[in-house]
């Protein structure tokens, strides 16, 4: 379990890392908190020939709110978007997907940008940028260009991302009060990959009656599957029968595959339970948020 | 006064040391040796056409490639069958590289020798090796249907058969007023230590000694395992085990094909070699166990008294059965547990398989005996409606029929008779520790807010301490330094506290003074291992006789210097003084420098002990039958096993939509006699439910039809972390063992033992219905709740209660 030979380079300017970037091409890599490229390039499943290391340029670390977004910098780690207050308050949904996102050791290392430009389809954040519409800004020598929310994943470890680009940063606008977010996943082991997850989020009308309801699955499909609800939850208080009846219709629409942890039936049985529990936790979350404001 | 030190809960003084880093493992050894990566075959069942090294011979840094063709002499015999037995008619063994034939994903074929891990494997990926592929057998029911062969001169795949009978269990199940037949399942699991094998070698090619390492539960099995595979002279091998990080049965199984070929490629290139084990090799070329699947059929009356019980099972062996079927034997004589069946039978028959080898993981054998037994009570105290409690008791050997003889023959070929134990009393303590008689109420107020819980118990016993034979060395230094050696080895165990304690208390010496090594055949070299929970039972005996043996001469020594009766001393913090005129003394280590009457004086201590200073010149200064030195050695040898027992109960909260699993309560009860440390046990119990967990709950063997593990990463191999194991509670009963000097039982496999029985009866009483395979998945559970409402899976007692 040791890597094949590779290229190592560790440029201190964003120009740098582009350069470099740019002359691999196709044989480039981005190594940021390399939690999941290490053990890839351990197991020779990944043999890069050139590793570009970008945690020595100094603007990529930086995390900043403003009033109306949060930017995520490309070697921002999990650990500091997860305990950042400000945060926590402009997108709560961030730090509630984060808790479930492996362990302290590996959320310290790990990058959050990294995790979405992996293009994991069990990666927790891959399921936030789909529901929230985050937007990747996507650089290259040639230019820069901005991708949003579902967009951005193709495939399994597979995203808009081309060869000899990188994502420098992903923007998420920060919520509205009206909207509440929930995350929730069933794992084998805590901090393992979901077998199931949502996010999900509902934003509250007049009268606190339910305006829109999305949630977005991960460990599902190939991407992350976002489906919206609020047909079925429009202008609904609580009434558990309606909860049920979208979770069935979020169930419906989907066809997990199954594998070695868990079957296709018990996972679409997951996304229905999870769905239920997820659009009930966002609906309170919603209410609070509403209540705070007032 | 002293302080005591034998049954105290002292800190292990080898933690400080291992926490901070300061460990020598396998791999911290041998900066500059040259490094090996092995090919290892990609299928299952194939035959080798042709090797193309080819490619590889270019890389820079190779060393050398060796085949099977290289080999000679005894290297290119088979290796050992380590543990005949008249029942293992068809035993087979592999090559260290493959002739020919390749009977599993991972046996190796090629080795490369470069001057680092990196371009080793590199070179390996450059070889080209063409096979001729066959249908492989994977599972008990392939390996039966003998379709496939997996070798050619085993024509139905069976390896052993054997029954063993105690009065006539078929008649009297027929003649019983119940019966019941259950089939039962358990899956792979494995040792898994977070170190996996290693091997390091430095060959002297001017004294002609080989000078090995190994991350072994046995350094003298390898030591003379290389020695004949090497054809040298037992004295020109040494083996040290350093740091271990961990074994659990998987570092008993020697030699390993890397044990022999990493000594000789060192030889043969005259130059230091070593090979570190990665993970992905662990998993497809070290050890499995635990898969097997039973069918019992048990007779008993109307208060559950068992009066027959007939158990079938197969048992999967894997490839090749280096370490003979200790697994199955140890199943079929331990499966009776703390029960008294009237008759029992237990017939099983091993299977070949084209997957990794099964040799003994902590509990070996028993974790499954113990999983039949406890479904097996269970399901008659349902039949009856009666408690899981009640069975249990009706059945149970009383202390008054100690020494008890099942009238089986135990694995080390010894009858099986349990030396002493107090069943009703650990069931008691466990009952009272869990809440046993309140639980129902609970689980009604549970139910009647949504929830799922449920309560499970399970008793076993185990056979630990096995011979043949341990031996220990105590030697008192003139500086008062006592040093202590032993041949078997540690990997975690905590040795160097716990035979420190022995010795403290047997020679009245502080700890700080007492020095313990092990698993180096250079300081002790009559030895077997580290297995079997036999550590503390074995060497642990042999030191206290030999430190005995040292207190007695130090006693006689003094007794001449203090001109007084040696039954009138003691020996108090290192020093032997008159008993009740404590100023009248002489320390230890001046004892020692007595003890060795010297021409030269090389420091002020030795002046003491020289020839103009003392002794009677009427008598030689070492007097017939006296040796020099305040040292001894000594060996503990046992007639045979000595019987440790236990007792487990869960309440575990099963999720009713997402059947996740949970342990919100875990109790021990746990007998090994008289305890030298009871943290270090404590420890030990901790590690072994933490395995039993893992092995209920998380951890099989995902074999595809093809003979391809699916799941040999430790993202895939769920074992438990910290986060899944439960608080768990011990309880201690102290039944002192009366076979050896001390009193004590093994405790190091008692954890693990009984946790898939427990948690498929604590998740049955939650669902109310049967649980006959383990471990259990959410997913599977799931599954089987819809089986169940489809009328698959019967409802129990408990279940139509809740109804």
């Amino acid at each position: 379990m040791k890597p094949a030979p590779f290229e190592y380079v560790r440029p201190r300017t964003r120009a740098g890392v582009l350069a470099a970037l740019a002359a691999a091409g196709e044989d480039g890599k981005v190594l940021a908190g390399g939690q999941s490229l290490i053990p890839l390039l351990s197991m020779r499943l990944a043999s890069p020939k050139v590793l570009v290391d970008i945690n020595l340029v100094p603007d990529f670390s930086a995390l900043k709110i403003s009033p109306t977004h949060v930017e995520i910098g490309p070697t921002v780690r999990h650990q500091e978007l997860l305990t950042s207050e400000a945060v926590r308050k402009a997108v709560p949904l961030l730090a509630q997907a984060l808790s479930y996102v492996a362990h302290p050791v590996i959320r310290n290392r790990g990058t959050s940008v990294g995790s979405i430009a992996h293009a994991d389809p069990s990666g927790e954040l891959t399921a936030v940028l789909s529901l929230l519409d985050g937007v990747v800004t996507i650089e290259g020598q040639d230019g820069t260009r901005e991708v949003t929310g579902s967009d951005f994943f193709l495939g399994p470890l597979e995203s808009a991302i081309n060869s000899g680009e990188m994502a420098t940063r992903v923007t998420f606008g920060r919520l509205p009060t009206t909207m509440g977010t929930a995350c929730v996943e069933v794992s084998r082991r805590h901090g393992d990959y979901a077998l199931v997850g949502v996010c999900a989020a509902i934003v509250l009308g007049e009268d606190h009656q339910i305006d829109r309801a999305r949630i977005s699955l991960f460990s599902v499909g190939p991407t992350p599957i976002v489906i919206d609800v609020s047909g079925i939850l429009k202008g609904i208080r609580i009434d558990s029968k309606h909860w049920r009846e979208a979770a069935r219709f979020i169930a419906s629409s989907v066809d997990p595959d199954g594998d070695i942890h868990a079957t296709t039936a018990y996972r679409k049985n997951l996304v229905e339970v999870l769905s239920k529990r997820g659009l009930q936790c966002a609906y309170q979350n919603a209410l609070d948020r509403v209540a705070v404001k007032q | 006064m002293t302080t005591r030190t034998f049954g105290e809960p002292i800190l292990r003084r080898e933690d400080p040391r291992l926490v901070r880093g300061d460990g020598r493992y396998l791999d911290d050894l041998g900066q500059g040796a040259y490094e090996v990566a092995f090919l290892r075959s990609p299928h299952a069942s194939a035959r080798i056409l042709e090797i193309d090294a080819s490619a590889a011979i270019s890389v820079d840094g190779l060393i050398a490639i060796y085949t099977y063709e290289d080999l000679e002499g005894r290297m290119a015999e088979r290796l050992p069958l380590l543990i005949p037995h008249p029942s293992l008619t068809a035993g087979r063994t592999g090559y260290s590289l493959a002739k020919e034939y390749v009977r599993h994903v991972g046996e190796a074929i090629v080795m490369v020798v470069a001057s680092n891990r990196y371009i080793a494997e590199d070179a390996v990926g450059l070889i080209e090796v063409s096979y001729e592929i066959f249908p492989p057998v994977v599972g008990i029911e392939s390996a039966r249907a003998a379709d496939h062969l997996v070798h050619a001169d085993v024509s139905d795949n069976i390896s052993a058969h054997m029954i063993q009978e105690v009065g006539d269990a078929r008649s009297e199940i027929a003649n019983s007023k119940h019966q019941i037949v259950l089939d039962l399942e358990i899956e792979r699991s494995a040792s898994m230590p977070l170190e996996g094998k290693g091997v390091y070698a430095v060959w002297d090619s001017d004294a002609k000694e080989m000078r090995l390492w190994s991350s072994t539960q046995t350094s003298t099995g390898v030591r003379a395992a290389v020695a004949a595979k090497l054809n040298l002279p037992l004295q020109k091998v040494e083996c040290t085990a350093p740091d271990v990080g961990g074994g659990f049965g998987v570092k008993i199984m020697h030699p390993w094909p890397e044990e022999v070929l990493i000594p000789w490629a060192a030889q043969i290139l005259n130059h230091p070699v070593k090979w570190t084990e990665d993970r992905r090799e662990h998993f497809i070329s070290s050890a499995h166990e635990r898969q097997q699947s039973h069918h019992v059929e048990v007779g008993f009356d109307d208060d559950g008294r068992i009066a027959g019980l007939d158990v079938t099972f197969f048992h999967d062996n894997g490839s090749y059965t280096p370490y003979g079927i200790i697994v199955p034997i140890i199943t079929s004589t331990q499966l009776l547990g703390p029960y008294k069946p009237s008759s029992y039978r237990v017939e099983f028959t091993s299977l070949y398989t084209n997957t990794v080898i099964v040799t003994p993981y902590r509990g070996a054998g028993r974790p499954q005996g113990v999983f039949a037994m406890e479904r097996t009570i269970d399901a008659i105290a349902n039949y009856l409606g009666m408690s899981r409690d009640k069975v249990r008791d009706v059945n149970f050997i009383q202390p008054g029929e100690m020494p008890y003889d099942q009238h089986l023959t135990f694995q080390d070929g010894r009858p099986l008779i349990y030396d002493s134990g107090d069943y009703p009393a650990s069931m008691a303590m466990l009952k009272k520790m869990i809440g046993w008689d309140d639980f129902e109420e609970y689980q009604q107020l549970a139910r009647l807010s949504g929830r799922k819980v449920g309560i499970g118990m399970a008793c076993y016993v185990e056979g630990t301490g096995v011979g043949p034979y341990e031996g220990g060395f105590v030697q008192v230094e003139t500086s008062g330094r006592v040093n202590v050696s032993t041949g078997l080895t540690s990997q975690g165990q905590g040795h160097q506290t716990a035979f420190a304690q022995i010795v403290s208390e047997e020679l009245g010496v502080p700890i700080e003074d007492v020095f313990v090594e092990t698993g180096d055949t250079r300081r002790f070299a009559y030895a077997v291992g580290t297995f079997a929970s036999r550590a503390a039972v074995m060497s642990g005996n042999a030191i206290a006789l030999a430190a005995r043996s040292v207190r007695e001469k130090a006693l006689r020594i003094a007794g001449d210097a203090l001109e007084c009766d040696p039954r009138d001393l003691e020996i108090i913090g290192g020093v032997v003084q008159v008993k009740g005129d404590p100023t009248n003394c002489i320390p230890l280590k001046t004892i020692a420098v007595l003890s060795n009457p010297l021409r030269y004086a090389f420091d002020e201590s030795a002046q003491a002990a020289t020839q103009f200073a003392v002794g009677d010149t009427s008598k030689p200064p070492i007097l017939e039958g006296e040796e020099p030195g305040l040292e001894s050695r000594d060996y503990y040898s046992p007639l045979q096993s000595t019987f440790a027992s236990g007792m487990h109960a869960a309440i575990v909260e099963t999720d009713p939509e997402t059947a996740e699993i949970k342990i919100l309560k875990y109790v021990v009860v746990h007998d090994c006699g008289r305890l030298i440390n009871p943290m270090i046990v404590e420890g030990q119990i901790h590690g072994g439910v933490a395995q039993g967990v893992g092995g209920a709950l998380y951890e099989r063997m995902e074999y595809d039809e093809n003979g391809q593990l699916l799941n040999a990463s430790f993202m895939d191999f769920l074992m438990p972390y910290a986060t899944e194991v439960p608080f768990i509670e011990t309880g201690h009963l102290e039944t002192p063992s009366p076979l050896n000097p001390l009193g004590i039982k093994g405790a190091g496999e008692a954890g693990v033992i009984p946790g898939s029985a427990l948690l498929a009866s604590a998740i049955e009483d939650a669902e109310g219905f049967e649980i006959r395979k383990m471990p259990i998945s959410p997913s599977e559970l799931w599954q089987l709740r819809i089986d169940h409402q489809n009328g698959l899976v019967p409802t129990l007692k408990i279940g139509e209660k809740q109804k």
